[in-house]
Formats: structure tokens, sequence, C-alpha cells
């Protein structure tokens, strides 16, 4: 297969700078692009390539392009590119190797998303803990403003563009594009209602587009060779390449560049090397830790948005986390529903006290507390904070999946914590604990 | 006007309202926390879920919040059938027969159950998780919000076994008490302290599940408009701390219709009353005039009311100089044998009166009647009235419309000449706050924005506001808001207004902000002039007027309402120049037009030697006229009547004084600085010898043998009588009903049907029911017998409404949400734009030049600390602090100063103006105009300082700083610091609250 994304990346490779990049092709595609394209051409042929947006959602990214007013239908004064580089999802760090390993792809990606909507100022709007991504990447900034690929009339063609790394001060609602823009302005990170949406009213007010490291970093390799080449790397539906990863109790975890519609026994069995050995595979969630459960009967499903969607999972950001059957699945979920729980913004009703009300059932149902009500209610949970449009934005429903999926597929494992008054899977360390303390003779 | 459907029923529906609204302005309950009828959506507490269906025959439907989704035609919801089809009408009148509030037909069980109202219970069940069970010691408990949506959406068992989250609570000042375990995170209470008042000291912080609201430490709300968290907090975060140390739940409040007497803005109150005390105020919505928010001055500001130092019993001194309390009749009978000997004498000189800006139109007309017009002084200062008669000239005879606030709100452009207005109007100010975004409102025109669409409007506007020019001395709290700052003395202020009105009119100055100014106001649809009579200077006001009138120039006159659509005609200068003045005290203007400029205190003292008997109605002199002349005044052997509230130094001067009823115990009329004539009734009968001072008056009318006067029974006639002696005032006739209205053929009750405690108020001394007091002189009754419902709105007393006991119940009284009362509009306004106005001169030439090495003194007002009557209450004393000198930073440092330093200020001797020293702290501003320097207006050590004065400065070596101020827990501290090693009587929480003494009848 053709790397695409990764090809300057590997195991035995240094990180690239400017001088790597443009020898492997670097810059070639925003020199066409310059040259040749138009704005709406290039929007064009983002469109005709179906490329889909890799942060989570899957929206066409040539379509959020299009949202944009350009010329005369926008009012006079900034747009705005932001690229958002919060990798915060849990089971998630393909951004992160994108950005360490080739910052210029990503810097390359912006300046020609930043041309096809006009933008003038743009931002990296990256995870703190990230920082030697966010050193590589002010490295990379320092190399374009010398070369004259960024700032005032960039290679001569007239467009102008200005770039900034702005390190998150750390929250998972980050992710989430208005609430990114809110802690860009400086403001509590709250996401905001729409409409409007940030390509009409974004960023201080004007057109925003706010786009994933790896929607990005596929631009440039568009622009360069077409939409018709990208849409042939894909073995299913969706066209493109892909940054897949797995976590969890496999032999060989890590992060690889696949097609499109890749099986995911093939990811999880050629890849990530199989189950360790003496566990089974329980399930696993498909694109992180916002994602429902799939089981062992799936695995022969292809890694494609609607695939996965039709299973009743979605394909997030692409990243697998494994349950095996020696660990709890109700732990597995309390510790999401505690990850989510801290970080609800606090803005509305149902995510700022219905996740923390999961999180106390589940935390009973775990130390053996349980009660056989509490799966009536985890479910009317499920029912009133996983709906969208009942919360304020995605957050509450993302986190309310693996519950969903885990009362669907685990019940018994809830069922035997209750009527156990314990979780099965951690006897035998109560009884460690019991005899330690016993054997201190405190 | 698009129709909806809502659970089958069909509903007109205003244009471009969202579901909540148009359900609420229908009279549906929809449960709602977050939402604010001025501060619009956010969607943030999701408490009014509807389902909406896409057509009659989808059975599945969506929610959608009611706030955040706009009406449109044909739109279907549900709130409780569960269904999108049209009801069975038959079905809906049979179930709907059995009952009778709206609030039982909630409770109408539905075949299918919606998911809408299921979602609802979600939401409260939610939200109780972390709310304490101490509504029981809560001061909301009764008039909340959260228990009112609580019970409406039906939540009564708790599943969740988790333990409460727990805040810790600060220290907020004298006026708001901070308990954040009650809080639901509906982001009310940031939204208006933050983003409608401007405020910058409290805001949400933290997250998730701990989301805190409050100060970055413990200290004072720094917002002059911060208790109305206690009105905005839907359940008992924000609390009422006066209130709180004399607690009286809202049910048990006797309270009846007022008007704040804090300023001349008029806004509308809700005094509540018990045990003889005034306990708390509460805002009256007048949809014009105040809305749904009020100023601390205004909300905190009456305690005085309840001052030790209120006069209870009439006083006459005998001939050691020393005063003994008398019965009102003998005090009457002493005034009427000083003033008939007079008439006997065939002297009709002799009996002078001055009147008082602070009393009703009622009580200074008839002081004038009794005296005579040419006896007769209004009770302004020399400078005052000149400045106060000019602005109602100009008012009399101008074409520019003189605003409500409501009007100033869709002000496109403000050019402010001379006034800080949120200390001398501040409810004023917080519209001019609203103003200012009509610029964010239009771009959310452009951009197809609903306008209640508040967080998405503020963010697609960020910085942009409509032009607002601030032309004065020093810097004001309206800075942050405005285009366009400039420092200048008062006498440039005024050559600043001329220019501007020039260059309207076709003449650039060479002064480029002048320009800006005049492009700016010119480009305007609905330019608006604010000035005022703070500065003391006529020719500021003539300025403003002139630059009104410059931008009517061009148009045709018009008297057109300025509305919320903007004018379709494409002309620029607009017909709708709107002219406001700030006045300083609740009838400025009423008195005013009562009164000529000529009538001033010091003509009538001039003719000292010809007067025997003067009577001063609700005056304090001092704070009027100098020292020089009080003296002269109380040396002059004149025989001194005073009609008075609070115990002052003017009184040591007086022969007879006779005990004056606040206006929280007495009703009148009062003209706010809009013109509008507004009437207040009494909330509470007059206890001890207390009586209103139009009631004295009459009496002594008759005692003395005014013919005239003596006819006059009742205060409707007083009343009727003024509207009947001036054009002007014809209008008052129609300001209230008159005490004859009966509705639902009784009188309006002050109680609350549940007011049951008041029958066994005195249950210690006697088992009796007490007599319960008449009130021959008004509509309403010192009782709960009678409906508070369908009459005229000026008549309402508080706001309940079954199943909404909290201030939400406002809603019930509105004709729709953010309308107008449905008992239609509370006040007259006495003074509408002329349609052939005269043109006000642009004629000014300053006359004071200042001296090398003198500054000029301008004052500086304080919503806490200039008000006379305000100041006498604890609260607004604490913090009003110490009077000041306010100074630039350059200044400071050329004198060796820093805040909190004295300074000693040389008055240099002028005309009118003797020599002087004084010290005074230093507060250092970032704005002063040149060769200024302000001192802190209205404070009794400063009282001798006229704007105007020049003064040299020196630093005072001697200056004692003022230890800084301990806040609640160091106080708790001291007080408890041990005496010895008994516990302390201090600590005894029940201890200095007030159990409620039996009313000193």
């Amino acid at each position: 297969m053709e790397k695409v994304l990764t090809r300057n990346i590997g195991p035995e490779q240094t990180p690239t700078d400017l001088k790597a990049y443009e020898a492997n092709g670097g810059y070639q595609g925003l020199r066409k692009a310059l040259r040749e394209l138009s704005p709406k051409d290039c929007q064009t042929v983002i469109s005709d390539s179906n490329l889909r947006g890799r942060g989570g959602a899957g929206f066409p990214t040539g379509m959020k392009w299009s949202f944009v007013p350009m010329g005369d239908s926008c009012t006079p004064g900034h747009k705005y590119l932001v690229c958002n580089a919060d990798e915060m999802e849990p089971g998630a760090f393909k951004d992160r190797l994108l950005m360490e390993c080739d910052p210029h792809q990503l810097i390359e990606g912006m300046i020609l998303a930043a041309y096809t909507i006009g933008a003038d100022v743009s931002y990296v709007f990256i995870r703190g803990e990230y920082v030697v991504a966010i050193e590589r990447l002010r490295g990379a900034l320092a190399e374009c403003y010398a070369s004259g690929l960024l700032g005032e009339n960039i290679l001569g063609s007239g467009f102008s563009l200005e770039m900034h790394v702005h390190p998150s001060a750390g929250r998972y609602i980050c992710g989430e594009e208005t609430a990114l823009i809110n802690a860009l302005e400086g403001k509590r990170a709250n996401p905001r209602a729409k409409p409007p949406f940030p390509q009409v009213s974004g960023l201080w007010g004007r057109p925003t587009i706010v786009n994933n490291v790896e929607t990005l970093c596929n631009i440039p390799h568009i622009i360069d060779r077409g939409a018709d080449w990208y849409k042939t790397l894909g073995r299913g539906e969706d066209s493109g390449t892909k940054m897949f990863g797995v976590s969890g109790r496999v032999k060989n975890p890590g992060c690889w560049e696949l097609p499109m519609g890749t099986p995911i026994r093939e990811i999880l069995e050629v890849y990530a090397g199989g189950m360790q050995d003496g566990l089974q595979l329980r399930g696993f969630l498909p694109g992180g830790g916002s994602t429902d459960f799939l089981v062992p009967e799936h695995l022969d499903l292809a890694m494609d948005y609607n695939v996965i969607g039709k299973a009743g999972s979605r394909m997030g950001t692409g990243t697998l986390i494994i349950l095996d059957d020696q660990t709890c699945p109700v732990g597995m979920v309390l510790n999401l529903i505690r990850f989510f729980a801290h970080e609800s913004c606090g803005f509305c009703t149902p995510c700022r006290e219905g996740l923390p009300w999961t999180r106390q059932v589940l935390q009973d149902i775990e130390d053996g507390r349980g009660q056989l009500e509490d799966l009536e209610t985890l479910a009317y949970q499920v029912k009133y904070i996983g709906a969208m449009g009942n919360t304020h934005c995605a957050l509450a429903p993302g986190a309310m999946e693996p519950l969903q999926s885990a009362l669907k597929y685990f019940r018994d494992d809830f069922d035997r914590h209750i009527s156990g008054g314990c979780c099965p899977y951690e006897s035998h360390k109560v009884h460690q604990h019991q005899h330690q303390q016993i054997g201190t003779g405190a | 006007m698009p129709t909806i459907f809502v659970d089958g029923q069909e509903l007109q529906v205003k244009e471009g309202a969202n579901v909540l609204e148009a359900c609420l302005s229908a009279g549906i309950d929809l449960p709602y926390f977050c939402w604010h009828p001025s501060m619009g959506s956010i969607g943030s507490c999701r408490q009014c879920a509807v389902v909406q269906y896409q057509n009659a025959e989808d059975t599945n439907g969506r929610i959608v919040m009611g706030c955040m989704t706009p009406v449109s035609e044909g739109a279907r919801f549900s709130l409780n059938s569960g269904s999108g089809a049209d009801q069975d009408i038959d079905n809906a009148v049979d179930e709907a027969a059995d009952v009778t509030t709206v609030e039982a037909s909630i409770d109408v069980p539905t075949k299918v159950p919606d998911k809408g109202r299921e979602f609802r219970q979600a939401v409260i069940e939610s939200l109780m998780l972390n709310h304490p069970h101490d509504c029981p010691v809560c001061a909301e408990g009764g008039e909340c919000h959260l228990q009112d949506m609580t019970v409406m959406v039906g939540h009564r068992d708790r599943r969740y076994r988790g333990l409460k989250n727990t805040h810790r609570n600060q220290y907020l000042g004298p006026l708001i008490s901070h308990e954040m375990n009650r809080c639901i995170t509906c982001y009310r209470c940031e939204r208006f302290y933050t983003d409608y008042a401007g405020g910058t000291d409290l805001s949400a912080q933290a997250s998730h599940d701990h989301v805190y609201f409050g100060r970055h430490q413990d200290g004072v709300l720094e917002s002059e408009f911060s208790g109305n968290l206690v009105e905005v907090c839907p359940t008992g975060v924000f609390t009422d701390k006066p209130l709180l140390k004399q607690y009286s739940r809202k049910w048990d409040l006797q309270s009846a219709p007022s008007i704040c007497t804090g300023c001349a803005v008029g806004c509308n109150i809700l005094p509540g009353e018990r045990y003889g005390k005034l306990k708390r105020i509460h805002n009256r919505y007048n949809d014009e005039v105040n809305g749904y928010f009020l100023c601390d001055r205004g909300r905190f500001g009456s305690g005085y009311i309840n001052s030790d130092e209120r006069l209870n019993y009439a006083g006459v001194r005998d001939f050691n100089g020393e005063f003994s309390a008398i019965k009102g009749g003998e005090a009457i009978e002493i005034a009427a044998r000083w003033m008939k000997t007079q008439e006997g004498a065939k002297n009709t000189q002799k009996i002078v009166g001055i009147g008082s800006p602070r009393a009703s139109l009622e009580a200074n007309y008839l002081l004038r009647e009794l005296v005579g017009k040419e006896h007769f002084a209004a009770g302004f200062g020399d400078r005052e009235s000149q400045v106060i008669h000019r602005i109602a000239a100009i008012l009399k005879t101008t074409r520019a419309k003189n605003p409500s606030i409501k009007q100033m709100e869709t002000a496109d452009a403000v050019l402010i000449l001379g006034e800080d207005v949120t200390h001398t109007a501040p409810r004023v100010a917080l519209g001019l706050r609203q103003a200012v975004r009509n610029k964010a409102y239009e771009l959310a025109k452009q951009a197809g924005l609903a306008v209640w669409q508040d967080a998405a409007v503020r963010n697609l506007a960020q910085d942009q506001r409509s032009p607002m020019i601030i032309v004065s001395a020093t810097e004001t709290r309206l800075d942050d808001i405005a285009s366009q700052t400039v420092s200048l003395a008062p006498q440039e202020i005024a050559l600043f207004g001329h220019a501007v009105a020039r260059a309207i009119a076709g003449q650039p100055s060479d002064d480029a902000a002048v320009n800006e100014a005049a492009a700016a106001l010119k480009n305007a649809q609905r330019p608006l002039v604010v000035s005022g009579s703070s500065m003391l200077h006529s020719a500021i006001v003539d300025s403003a007027a002139a630059v009104a009138d410059a931008l009517l120039a061009d148009s045709t006159p018009t008297d057109s309402t300025p509305t919320d659509s903007s004018p379709t005609d494409s002309t620029p200068a607009s017909c709708n120049s709107m002219l406001s003045f700030c006045l300083p005290e609740c009838n400025s203007l009423g008195l005013a037009l009562l009164s000529e400029e000529q009538e001033t205190i010091s003509r009538l003292l001039d003719r000292a030697d010809q007067i025997d008997v003067l009577v001063i109605l609700e005056n304090n002199l001092s704070r009027r006229i100098s020292e020089q002349q009080i003296n002269k005044l109380t040396s002059s052997g004149i025989r001194i009547i005073a009609l008075e509230l609070l115990d002052n130094d003017l009184l040591a001067s007086c022969d007879l004084v006779l005990s004056a009823a606040s206006y929280a115990e007495s009703e009148g009329t009062l003209v706010s600085s809009e013109g509008r004539a507004q009437r207040y009734y009494p909330v509470f009968p007059e206890a001890y010898e207390r009586r209103a001072s139009w009631q004295w008056l009459l009496d002594l009318a008759a005692a003395s043998g005014h013919s005239e006067l003596a006819e006059l029974q009742h205060f409707d006639q007083i009343t009727e009588a003024c509207g009947a002696s001036n054009d002007l005032f014809a209008p008052l006739a129609g300001v209230s009903p008159d005490h004859n209205f009966r509705s639902h053929g009784q009188k309006i009750p002050r109680q609350t049907h549940r007011a049951s405690g008041r029958t066994a108020i005195n249950a210690d001394v006697s088992v009796h029911e007490p007599l319960r007091k008449l009130d021959p002189e008004t509509p309403l009754s010192f009782s709960m017998e009678g409906l508070n419902r369908d009459q005229p709105a000026s008549l309402t007393p508080f706001y309940w409404s079954p199943g909404w006991n909290s201030n939400q119940s406002l809603q019930k009284f509105q004709s729709e949400v953010n309308g107008p009362l449905r008992g239609g509009p509370v006040g007259q306004r006495l003074i509408e734009p002329q349609t052939n106005g005269i043109s006000q001169s642009s004629d000014f030439t300053p006359l004071r030049i200042v001296q090398k090495g003198t500054w000029q003194l301008v004052p500086i007002y304080r919503v806490h600390g200039s008000d006379e009557l305000s100041v006498r209450t604890a609260e607004v004393a604490e913090l009003a602090g110490e009077a000041f000198i306010a100074i630039s930073s350059e200044l400071a440092a050329k004198l060796e100063v820093v805040d909190g330093d004295g300074v000693k200020i040389n008055l240099v001797a002028a005309a009118g103006i003797d020599s002087f020293e004084l010290s005074l702290s230093v507060k250092i501003l970032t704005r002063v105009a040149p060769n200024c320097v302000a001192y802190s207006a209205g404070y009794s050590s400063t009282l001798a300082l006229q704007p105007g004065a020049l003064a040299q400065l020196s630093k005072d070596p001697d200056w004692q700083r003022a230890t800084p101020q301990l806040i609640a827990s160091d106080r708790s501290s001291h007080a408890s610091a041990p005496q010895n090693n008994r516990p302390s009587p201090d600590t005894d929480i029940d201890k200095g609250r007030d159990r409620g003494e039996p009313p000193h009848v």
C-alpha cells in the first residue's frame, strides 16, 4: 500500500525539516494551487475527493468549506482557519504522530485550506501536553516564515497568511469546535449554540473553519495528485487512507496508516498482532472513548464511516480500544464516564448533572453496592442524556455511547456485580486486600 | 402573526418570537430557568424542552428547547399531549372543565406520555441532585422559582444516592448574601452581572458539576446593579442581606405600588413591610421605565425609613431651647396660632414656605397655596434652581423627544454631556448599556439571527457597539462601552456641545473629536443626547439642547415613537432625536414645573426681616444654601416650622418640627426626569405621630383658617386641584384611579391571601385580632381580603399567580412577554415634544478662566453616598465610605500622594465663595479634565465645596488614613474575640435577628 500521510514517518526516520519535507515532494501541492488553481477550484477538488473529517464526525470537508462566504457575499474583515490539534479523545494518538514527525505536512495543508476559504489568519489550537509537537511546529513555522511560505505575499502569489501555534489550557471539550473557538478568544470553553455555524460566525464573530490535524494533512496530497487518485486509495466506499490505532491488551499496540475500509480483523490481527496470550476479545470501541462497543461478530466489518454506523457505532477517530475477557466492562465504562463527567463544561443540565449521577450509579455497581433498579436508572440516563439535541453539544451523547452498548452486550456483567455484591473480576484482589489488612494486624 | 399548534391548540403568536415566549404569552405554563425575558436565550438549563413535530401525522417528533426554537407558520409542538395531532376538542373541553387554574391543567392525565414532559422531569430531577433541602431556612423559600418549577414539573422522589456537592460561600459586601450550595447553574447571575450590566467582578468559574459563580476572592460587589442578582437568581444563591437580618417571607409582607425616591428616574418599586418595618424592595415592572431591574440605591437605600433617627413625634422648642414631643393636634394648634397672629395683623408678607424636590407634588402644591405663590421658594439651591428650571424650559419647548428608558434603549448613537449617568441616573445608564448593543442587533439581523439568541448575537458582534461619545470632566462608569471619551472642564463641555451642534448643521470644527461625534449622531436613525444638572452648569444643558435641535433641523417634525423596527425611510438625519436630562431628586422636575426660576431660597431670605414664620417642607437647607445663609436665617428670629422625616442639623434651629411620613407610609405624585407623573401609595400605615406632609399641611391650612384649602378633604382632591392649577398638570387626574375605585367590588389587598400570620401578630399582647387600619385615601386596603387581579397596573401591590410564587409571576400580569402590563400604562407623561419647538441658543462664552496654580473643582457623584436620605441607611453608608477628592495620576505624582492620602484644599475666595480650607482623602482617577479636580458631591463634609470654585492643593502631612475595612469573616472573629472564657452571647445566631416587635401604635 502507498503511504501518503506517513510517507515521511517511520520507526527509523527522523522528523522532517523544511528541506527534507520539500525533498520528498513537499509544498508541491501548495505551489501548484497558488500557480494554477483558484480557491474555488481547490474547494471543488476537495469536494470531489470525498474527503471526510477525520476528527470523529466524518463531515465532508469540501462541503464544510463551501459554507464560508466568499467574495462579495462576505462582509469585509478577517477570516480564520483553525487546526484542531487538541487531541484528547481517550485512545487517540494519531494526530500527535503526524505533528511530531512531519509538521510541515500539516502546515502545508493549513495554508492550502486557508487559501481555499480566503482566510488570512490561522491557528493551530494544540493540546498543551503535546510539548514536542508544539516545539516542532513552532520550529517549522519559523522555517516557513523565513522562506516565504508564510506571511505576506506567499511565494509571490499575492496570498498572505499568518499562522500561530496556540497551546490549549487543557479541557477535553476544547475538541468541540465552538468550545475551541471560545477558548481561543480567551473565554470559557463552553460550546456555542448552533446556528450560527462557525463557517459564518466563528472566531471573533468572523467566518471560521475548524479542521482536524489529519484532515488537513490530507489536503496537500489531494491538491497535488487529484481527487480521482485519492478516491482509489480507499478499499471500501470512503476514499483515502486513515490513521488507525489500537490500544488495550494486544500484542503490538500502535498506530498505522491504512486504506479506508480496511477490515477491523486485519487491523487487530495483522497490525496489532492479535490479543495477548491467554486473553480473549470481549469487545472494542472502534473510534475512541465516545463510541459504542462492538463485539467479535463485527470483526469482519470494514472501517468505513457508514459501515460502522450501520453496526450501531461510529468510526470516530479510528483508534480502537480493546476490551479483553479479564477486564471488567463495568469498570471500563465507569472509567470512561468518570472522564467525561469530569470533562463536562458544566453548561447544560443533562450533561453537568446527569454524567456525575451516572458515574455514581456505576461506582456503586462496581463497588458491590448496586441495586436492581440501578439498571433502570442507567437506561433512563442513556435515554435522556444520550439523545442528540437533548444536550447543548455532543459530549454527553458521546459519553453515553459506551454505556448504552455495554448495557446491550455485557448486561450479564452488570447483573453479576449487583447479585454478587462485588466486582467479579476483582474478587481475588478484594481477598488479597483483606489478607494484607489481617497480615499487618491493622 | 404566525399560527402554531401547541398540544393541538391553535395559537396566534408574535412573529420572530421563540416557542417559550409564545407559550408564556399565551398563558401556557412552560417551566424555564436560564431564559430571562430581557436577557434572551442561551439554552443551558434545558428545562423548557418541548416536542416538535414535522406535521400532524408525525407521531414521533423530536425534543427541542422552547427558548432556542423560533416559531414558524404551522409549526407543531406538544408540551403534555404526546402528539402533534389536533386535539379532540370535545375531550379537551371536558377535561378543562374540571380544572380552574392553568397550574392544575398541567396535571391532566394524558393517554400518551409526552417525551418532552418526561425530559423536563429528568432535568428537574438532575437539578435537584445537589440542591440542598434547606427551603425552611432559605430566604428564597415561598418565592422561589425553583420551588415553583419543581412542583410544576411534578418531581417528587429522589433516586440519586450520592453525596451532594458543596461550595464555599463568599462575602460579597453588605447588600448581597451568597449561598452557593443552592446553585442550579442557570448562568443567569453571570449573564446579568457581566453581559447585561457590564460588571467585571462576578463570573462563572471552574467546570463540570462544580461550576462556581462568585468573585475571584471575597469582597464587595462593585456593580451598582448587584441587587438585581436577588431577583434574577431563580433560587436562593444571591439573597437580600438586609432582609436576612430582619427576615420575613414574601407571603407575610405587606406591599403597595410605589415609586423609588432615590433619584429622578422614577423606577417603579414594590416595597415590602412587616411589623412596621420596611423589609425589602423589589422591582415593579414598568415596561417603559425600569423594566425588570433597579439600581442598588433604589433597592437598598430605603433603610433610613426604619432608622432610629426618624422623627416619631412633633416637637416644639421651649424657652430653654429644648424640644419636647407633643401631640400632632397640639403642634397644629401652635403653628396655627403663629400663623393666625400674623394674618390678624393684616401682614400677608410674613408667612413664607420652602418646598422640596424630594416631597410629593401635592405637598409642594399645598404649601405654595398655603403661603401664596409670591411667598414660596421651590427649595432648590440657587445654581440648582437655574439649571433645573433651564432644563424644564427646554423640555417644554423642544421638538426633541424626552425618551423613556425603553426608548433610550433603541438609540443607535448616544452623546453624553457632563454626566456620569451610572451615578446620577443609574437605571438610565443600564438602559444606555443596552442601547450600544443596537449595532449587534443590526449585525444579527443581517446574519438572520433572532435578537433573543443572546450568546450567538454577542459572539457575532464581539466588541462592535453603536457609537457612544462621553464628554465629561472625570472618568465615568460607562467609559468601558464608549466609542470616544473626552475629558473637559464643565464650561468646555458646553463649548464642545455647541461645536457638535454647529458641525451637525454643517460647520465643521477644528477639533476632530467634535466632528467625529457630530458624524456619529448625524448618521444615526435614533440619536440620543444625555445631559443633566450634575455639573450645575446651565450652558451644558443648553448645548445638549442645541445638539438635539440641530439633529432635528433638517427633518420634518414628527411625534412618532421610536420603536424596535428601524425606520423605513433612509434619511440619515433622524426624525427621532431624543434628549434626556439627568436630574438630582425624585421630584426635581415636578417642582420645577410647579415653581418659577426666581423663587429661590436666597431671594426669599433676602427679605428675612419681613418674615415671621417660615414653613420648610422636607428640605434640609444645609444642602441647598451656604452656612452663612443658614446662620443668618437661624439668628433672624424667624419662627421656623419644619416638616421632616429624619433628624438633621437644621432641625436644632427650628421652632416647631412636624414628623413627616416617608414615601412608604404616604401617598403622593412624583414627576420623573422623563416628565412622567407617577403615584406612590402607602405600604403600611404611619406609626407614632407621623403623618404625610400633605396631611400636616392640610391640617395647618384648616387650623389657620385658609378658606380655599379648607375645602379639600381627600388626597385625591389635592391632586385634582394641583392638576387644575396648570395646563401641564392636567394629566395628573389620569395617573391613578381615585380612592373610590373598587376591583370586583372590593378594595385591593396589600397582603397576600396567605398572610394569615397577620392576625396573630399581637397575640402575645392580646388574643383579639387587632382592628385593621382603614385607608380612606386610596383604593388599597391594609388587608388580605380582595383580589389582586384586573385592576389598573398602577394599583398592583404584588405579583403572585397560582403556581407562580416567585417574581416570575410577573409574566401573568404582562400582556405578553416583555410587553406592557395588562392593567395599562403606569404614570402619565406631562410633556410631549412640541411641533413648533423653539430653537436653542448656540452662543456661549465661558466665564471662568483658571488661574495658574489653582484647580477648578468639579463635582463627582456616587450612587452610594451622594444622596441625602439613602446614605442614612447603614449598608449604604458603609458602601459610601469617606468623602474624597479625585485627582489625576499626574497631579498625584506632583503632590506626592497616593490613594488614601490626605490633600489640603484651600478655596480661593471669589464672588459668593469665601476662602476656606479642608482636607480630604485622595482617590486617583484614570481620566480627569485638565486643570480640574473632583470632589465627592453630596457628602456632608463636602457641602461647603462649590462646583466651579478654584482651589489650591497641597499634601496634608497630618492626614490619618482610614483603617482598612474589615470583611465579614474578620469582623466576626473580632466580635467573638473572647473577653473571658465564657461563651459570648454574641455567638448566639438568633441574637440580633429581629424577632418582630409589635408595631408601636
